[in-house]
């Protein structure tokens, strides 16, 4: 089961005479279970790159599988793809439209054709998955907290029991609790249902702290691919497209320059500490 | 005089049923009083929710109290005459750059406040370069702005802002949406607005990083003012902040880890080269009282 992109290329504007390619060339595979952070500045290519993956958008060049199908050969359903790889987009609250929390949960799923039993299965599991408390089902999504109206509207997109999830910076504009219960509740259901998941993101903290694969992107091509530890060890490379290493590995930088015996690699604050308290114990020396 | 000074300012928001009778009221600031010196850099950090944005929309009069007052550089934001030089006084920014530009070409962007103030033609051109010189777009000033970045953007808006020559800008989460670079080029455009304008600039962000270089910050919670100091006493509390929902810098959360993993460092540690310094003078003593133990010996 993998979502495949093979020398995937995509122009705006073939019409006009400055088409633009905003996607040049990507190979890239998304396996089960994986939990990759995509990151690159703005219009570097990342959101074009996502709506290729459900079939949003038809690559110009290159080939998109899904579990080694073609998805814009002439037969293969599409629309079901779109059930596989859900998407949740920036903002995703703006797309709440029901009259409860537990309606707006359905919807996905009662599109799809299914009972009412199984659609409302789904839509339990859902809410529970992103740690939604049950006594508000009933309650208008209108007067939830930015941080729960935003679990609602992922629910929504788990409802339909996607293999792989795709959150176009779900943590943009709350506060850092919130931020830290949406990452964590995500890598909790990660954990639980086995789905992939694809988390795009500007904070280089939060992609340290969760991911285990950074997709790094860069003018439509993919500059690096690899684990965070390696990615963020580019950091002049990083810097030169508008990105940046975790604050922690500049630090780690900084005290190596004064002398330290600290790896530069690590780019967590626990990993930080431990190379810290490691060079800073003194040799015994009687 | 102060440029902001509010005096137990309290708001509600009323709901309304269907009927359009009042259901309710939510309070989002409540007995706030708070005055700021010209020339100030303020940091407000809050969880979602705690009523910094509602204060914010308070300083250019976009809301008026439902109790107490806001005196914006000693013009009552309630008395309907003030309206104008109040919002000419304190401009705003807010989170979403698309939704502040409004020209086809940055220029005309940027002289769309003087214009509507009324300005002479020659001085609005005058205002829009010292403007986009002050965040370093300059060279855009013909560009259309959907051909730039979030940053780019976001610094238009500023400069926008900065051409009806407030005295005040409040920034409401201006780097929510930006990239690292955005984040970074909308912080320093800020702080050398400040620095070198002497702009009074009031930040509401929920980057801890961002908020270092501040004269105050204030912490809100439950519309109230919770916690005020400099940045270094703020970030001192780094077990109370979480309990607000918020967070410190990394650099302050590694030092506190380091601490209480056993070394002595001081509270509050703001930068890399802070942390870097103390961990260096601690090595250093370490090393004296190793070599001094083995001089016993």
């Amino acid at each position: 089961m993998s979502l495949k992109l093979e020398h995937v290329s995509y122009l705006y504007g073939t019409d006009t005479t400055l088409p633009v390619r905003a996607l040049d060339d990507i190979c890239l595979e998304i396996p089960d279970g994986q939990f990759i952070g995509l990151i690159g500045h703005t219009g570097s290519g990342k959101s074009t790159l996502v709506q290729h993956l459900n079939g949003l958008l038809e690559p110009s060049e290159g080939i998109l599988s899904y579990n080694g199908r073609n998805i814009w050969e002439k037969d293969f359903p599409r629309k079901e793809l779109r059930s596989k790889v859900g998407l949740v987009f920036q903002y995703p609250e703006h797309q709440l439209f029901e009259v409860d929390v537990f309606s707006d949960v359905c919807f996905g799923p009662k599109n799809l054709g299914l009972s009412k039993e199984e659609t409302e299965r789904r839509a339990r599991r859902a809410l529970e998955l992103v740690g939604f408390p049950e006594e508000f089902y009933g309650q208008s999504p209108f007067e939830l907290s930015g941080g729960q109206k935003r679990r609602v509207a992922i629910a929504g997109v788990l409802a339909m029991e996607p293999k792989i999830l795709v959150l176009d910076e779900p943590t943009a504009g709350l506060d850092p609790r919130g931020r830290d219960e949406i990452l964590g509740q995500i890598a909790h259901l990660k954990k639980e249902t086995g789905i992939s998941v694809v988390l795009v993101s500007h904070s280089m903290e939060d992609v340290a702290n969760y991911v285990e694969r950074i997709v790094v992107m860069s003018h439509g091509k993919i500059l690096f691919d690899d684990v965070p530890r390696n990615v963020f060890g580019h950091v002049k490379e990083l810097e030169a497209v508008g990105l940046a290493a975790p604050q922690v590995t500049y630090i780690l930088h900084k005290l190596k320059e004064s002398g330290f015996d600290v790896d530069t690699q690590a780019t967590t604050i626990p990993e930080a500490r431990d190379e810290i308290l490691k060079a800073m114990k003194v040799e015994k020396t009687c | 005089m102060n440029i902001i000074e509010t005096s137990h300012l309290s708001y509600d928001y009323i709901r309304h049923d269907e009927e359009g009778n009042v259901e309710g009221t939510t309070r989002a600031v409540s007995d706030v009083t708070l005055s700021v010196k010209p020339g100030q850099f303020i940091a407000i950090l809050g969880h979602n929710g705690s009523g910094k944005s509602t204060l914010a929309k308070h300083i250019n009069a976009l809301l008026l109290p439902s109790e107490g007052t806001v005196f914006v550089d000693g013009m009552d934001t309630r008395e309907e005459g003030h309206l104008w030089d109040v919002r000419q006084t304190a401009g705003m920014v807010f989170q979403n750059p698309d939704n502040q530009i409004i020209g086809q070409v940055v220029e005309e962007d940027v002289g769309f406040g003087p214009e509507n103030m009324g300005v002479p033609t020659k001085e609005i051109w005058e205002r829009v370069e010292e403007s986009l010189k002050a965040v370093g777009m300059y060279a855009y000033r013909k560009y259309s702005p959907n051909k730039l970045s979030g940053g780019q953007k976001q610094r238009v808006s500023i400069a926008g802002v900065l051409a009806m020559h407030p005295k005040c800008i409040v920034l409401d989460e201006p780097t929510a949406m930006l990239d690292p670079n955005g984040r970074k080029e909308v912080i320093r455009a800020a702080r050398a607005l400040n620095e070198v304008e002497g702009v009074t600039i009031l930040l509401i962000t929920h980057y801890m990083e961002e908020v270092i270089h501040a004269d105050t910050v204030l912490v809100m919670d439950e519309g109230r003012v919770v916690m005020q100091g400099t940045p270094r006493e703020v970030f001192s509390r780094v077990e109370q902040l979480r309990q607000l929902r918020l967070d410190v810098p990394q650099v302050t959360l590694l030092a506190y880890e380091l601490q209480k993993s056993g070394l002595p460092l001081p509270d509050g540690i703001l930068t890399a080269d802070e942390l870097t310094a103390e961990l260096t003078a601690l090595r250093e003593k370490q090393e004296r009282k190793a070599k001094k133990e083995k001089a016993c010996h």
